[in-house]
């Protein structure tokens, strides 16, 4: 793999800029980038960030800023850490015994990676959406209100599943079917219940990992509207392996790749247009020009 | 640090998400299953500390060779130790091939036809009949309809069918475990069914079904309760015959010795416990060393 | 092109079909097994019943087989059955249960590579030596103790479901073990991502989730203490009585068969014939919990 990384030659960036397969048409409907409007707010900041699994160092040294009601895509190659990076930031990889992280995670300046937080407590406030649509073996009802009931939801309940499932833009999939198993819905609609129950709990930050990567084209569709609609009030972050849909969907992207001790880092940051049309490195422009990855 | 109660999307929506008293409830629950595993370990290791306590005094070379006494001082554990170990081999030698074949043609010949699946229910429904049962049939078909009498042959042959079931169903799960590609490649040479499942499956499964074999005499020789109908129930002095005259098993010499109320009986009784759980600890490190030596050229 | 001719039509061997005639003859030995014990009990039973009428076996509410005047009714032996398996799944539930949570979802690998085949030694403990311990240990020097001598005596239905619990406590926990190891981790990292704490997830997904193995191990656990022979005819004592107080001596089914079978009882008194019609209602009841239990995987099973 480095050996076709160092040996891909250069390309001009200007015939091939976004590559055959990369349509940019969804970019123009977004908001502007966010450096023009000045500094933004940023909810998350990744501050030299490096995951180890064990000895193994899987990433290295990240920092990341993830601006306020934006949507921030990782991509990069299989296996450079960008699912463990995201995993990170909600603290879920703390269950996985032999992991630890080094550096700062911020959440609206307070620095969640610590030892002092708990991660139980994180996790409420930065909400999580799997690959694969991972509904519990309850009614649909029961689903959404798993959350809130467990946090100690104060007011009517039956009113926040309903907001949810609206919000998640499920609820006229479903409003009949409330006291079926959740399980027996279809895959796209499994999978935005999972997103009506990750908003039941009202994060700050909702981080998906690779979201759609288990459904049909059509329901991927469904989800990355979703996903605009809910970046008016969440702040989002995105793993994907599909690079149309960072290029749709995403305000800003990461790449990441990793090196020869196959730890993760990152490559370069900028808004989604510029890495798709533009990049900087040459990592970059071979990894979305299709040449590697 | 606080991160529990800020609603920083919508102020509206208020959790009060009692953290302190959630872990709090977890650690009480965690303690609960420590202490219920502790529970089971304490009782294993008193039990196994009573019965040492009061047999090993009894246990010496007199009781391994003597026969039962009236006298508990004189009592010896010999005639019941060989009838065991008679009624133990008997179950390995009939089960060896009954049991194997049964879960062959379970797994490699039968078809999913009624018949087949009637087959296999009816052996996951015989694991659940009481042991005692099987002693009722035992006694009818062995002792009387065959005329067997209560021997060790039809002790033996009781136990066997008491054991089949579980045998055949650990010996069909080591057949599943083995890959299909195994069989492919057989057949890809052209080898008959048969062929297949001798020289391809049955040795790849082989470590897995001499555990469950050998794990099943283990229990054949802890058994009572259908011998009890077999006539075990017999004050044998001499060494017994596999094919005639009465005999006892040490499990039914273990019970004969307990029900007494002198202490001294509990004493020999605990000693011949010493040696059934000895014999047991035998079998279950013979399964342990036949898997890993079996299973030394098996890699997948 | 032309080929060889090869004779692809070729019947199979008959050595081939010898040897899957003899398989399939293995195979069948269960249903012969099976008709054995169907066979032996109904023809048993009915003789037993040309003596005593079925209405007295099962409604009387006295047993006496040993002690004139004899008296059939069998409710005795019921109750006293289902006293000591009560007793035994009060034990083996919750802490089966407890210990299957601790080795599917806190203990390390290591941790439960040790402790799981330490649990299951338990169940391959022959049955007697546990009833040795009943008797010699549980009741004399923990339940004799604690509530006193006028209350309860060496042998009794605690002492005995006691001991039958600690039987059939691994096998709950080995079965459930199982069960909620099978839950996928998406499943629970699920509910983790939403601010759920270990033991929400355990008590409000996992469990739930593995609830169709969970209640098929009770099931057969329960199953497993109403046939144990050895532990309760030593232990319980051998007083047929139609009582539910647990310091009480009763009898079981089981015991019953085991009193008659030791003692000299002629093989065609009415005592013997007693002893099948036992079996039989016995063999009743396990079965019946046996099918349950496939009823239950079946529709409860979550497929994931």
């Amino acid at each position: 793999m480095n050996t076709q990384l160092s040996e891909a030659p250069a390309r001009d960036p200007s015939t091939d800029g976004g590559g055959p397969a990369i349509r940019l048409a969804g970019m123009a409907r977004d908001h502007a980038a966010p450096e023009t409007l000045g500094e933004p707010e940023y909810v998350v900041e990744l501050k030299d960030v490096s995951c180890y699994y064990g000895a193994f160092r899987a990433v290295r040294n990240v920092d990341i800023k993830v601006a306020r009601n934006s949507i921030t895509a990782l991509i990069g190659p299989s296996g450079c850490g960008k699912s463990t990076l995201l995993r990170t930031i909600n603290r879920m990889n703390d269950l996985v015994p032999s992991y630890r992280s080094e550096g700062s995670i911020l959440l609206d300046g307070q620095d969640l990676s610590s030892k002092s937080v708990d991660p139980v407590a994180v996790r409420r406030r930065v909400g999580m959406v799997f690959q694969k649509p991972n509904p519990f073996p309850k009614t649909v009802w029961e689903n959404v209100a798993f959350g809130p009931k467990i946090n100690g939801y104060k007011g009517d309940l039956h009113e926040l599943v309903e907001t949810s499932l609206r919000r998640a833009a499920l609820w006229d999939d479903v409003k009949d079917k409330l006291q079926q198993s959740g399980m027996a819905l279809s895959g796209g609609q499994q999978q935005r219940l999972c997103i009506a129950r990750t908003i039941a709990v009202n994060p700050e930050v909702i981080l998906m990992d690779e979201p759609c990567s288990a459904l049909d084209p059509r329901s991927t569709l469904q989800i990355e509207e979703l996903m605009a609609e809910l970046k008016k009030e969440y702040t989002i972050v995105i793993v994907t392996h599909n690079m149309q849909q960072a290029a749709r969907a995403s305000d800003t992207t990461v790449f990441m790749t990793m090196g020869e001790d196959r730890a993760g880092f990152v490559v370069e940051t900028a808004p989604t247009v510029d890495i798709f049309t533009n990049p900087k490195n040459q990592l970059t422009e071979d990894y979305v020009s299709g040449r590697f990855g | 640090m606080s991160l529990t109660s800020t609603s920083a999307v919508d102020p509206a929506v208020r959790f009060e998400p009692a953290l302190m008293r959630r872990k709090l409830s977890g650690t009480v629950f965690y303690g609960l299953c420590v202490m219920a595993v502790g529970i089971l370990l304490l009782a294993l290791v008193m039990l196994l500390a009573d019965v040492l306590v009061r047999g090993l005094p009894w246990l010496d070379w007199d009781f391994m060779t003597g026969g039962p006494s009236r006298r508990p001082a004189n009592a010896g554990i010999l005639p019941a130790l060989v009838g065991s170990l008679m009624v133990g081999i008997i179950v390995g030698v009939v089960t060896f091939p009954v049991g194997i074949a049964a879960a062959i043609y379970l797994n490699e010949y039968a078809s999913d036809s009624w018949v087949n699946r009637v087959l296999q229910t009816n052996i996951s429904n015989l694991a659940g009949v009481p042991s005692i049962i099987y002693g009722i049939l035992g006694l009818a078909v062995f002792v009387r309809l065959m005329e067997l009498g209560s021997t060790i042959l039809s002790a033996g042959l009781t136990l066997t069918l008491l054991i089949l079931p579980v045998v055949i169903i650990a010996s069909i799960e080591a057949l599943r475990a083995v890959p299909n590609a195994q069989r492919e490649g057989a057949y890809a040479l052209g080898a008959t069914r048969w062929q297949m499942v001798r020289g391809s499956v049955l040795p790849a499964a082989s470590p897995g079904i001499m555990t469950g074999i050998i794990l099943a005499m283990a229990r054949a020789i802890g058994e009572a309760a259908p011998l009890i109908l077999i006539g075990a129930f017999a004050f044998v002095t001499f060494l017994p015959n596999p094919f005639t005259g009465s005999y006892t098993v040490l499990p039914i010499q273990i019970y004969d010795w307990a029900r007494r109320p002198q202490d001294d009986f509990a004493g020999i009784a605990a000693a011949a416990i010493i040696v059934i759980l000895v014999l047991m600890l035998v079998l279950n490190a013979l399964a342990l060393i036949l898997r890993a030596r079996l299973s030394r050229h098996i890699q997948w | 092109m032309t080929s060889v001719p090869v004779p692809l039509t070729r019947r199979r061997p008959r050595s081939e079909r010898v040897i899957e005639t003899l398989l399939f003859l293995s195979a069948a030995l269960g249903v012969l097994t099976t008709a054995g014990i169907v066979l032996v009990l109904v023809f048993q039973t009915l003789e037993f019943f040309q003596v005593v009428s079925p209405v007295e076996f099962f409604t009387g509410t006295r047993w006496s087989a040993g002690i004139r005047p004899y008296a059939w009714g069998v409710l005795p032996l019921v109750s006293g059955t289902i006293l000591v398996a009560t007793i035994a799944m009060i034990v083996a539930v919750p802490v089966g249960l407890l210990a299957a949570v601790l080795l599917s979802d806190y203990a390390s690998p290591r941790v439960r590579a040790t402790v799981k085949p330490l649990l299951e030694t338990i169940a391959g403990i022959p049955t007697i030596v546990l009833g040795f311990f009943a008797v010699n240990f549980l009741a004399p020097q923990v339940l004799i103790p604690i509530l006193g001598k006028q209350n309860i005596g060496t042998f009794s239905a605690l002492s005995g479901g006691i001991i039958v619990g600690l039987l059939v406590t691994p096998l709950i926990a080995s079965i459930s073990d199982d069960a909620m190891r099978a839950v996928p981790r998406g499943m629970r990292e699920g509910a983790y991502a939403m601010g759920a704490t270990k033991f929400e997830v355990i008590r409000k997904v996992v469990f739930p989730a593995a609830i169709s193995g969970i209640m098929a191990s009770i099931i057969l656990a329960a199953s497993r203490a109403i046939g144990e022979t050895m532990i309760v005819s030593l232990a319980v004592g051998d007083k047929p009585q139609l009582t539910f107080d647990p310091t009480e001596s009763v009898q079981t089914m089981t015991a019953f068969i085991a009193q008659i079978a030791i003692g000299e009882t002629a093989q065609g008194s009415v005592q013997f014939k007693a002893l099948f019609a036992v079996a039989a209602t016995l063999l009743v009841f396990t079965l019946v919990l046996n099918l349950l239990s496939g009823w239950v995987v079946r529709r409860f099973r979550t497929e994931y």
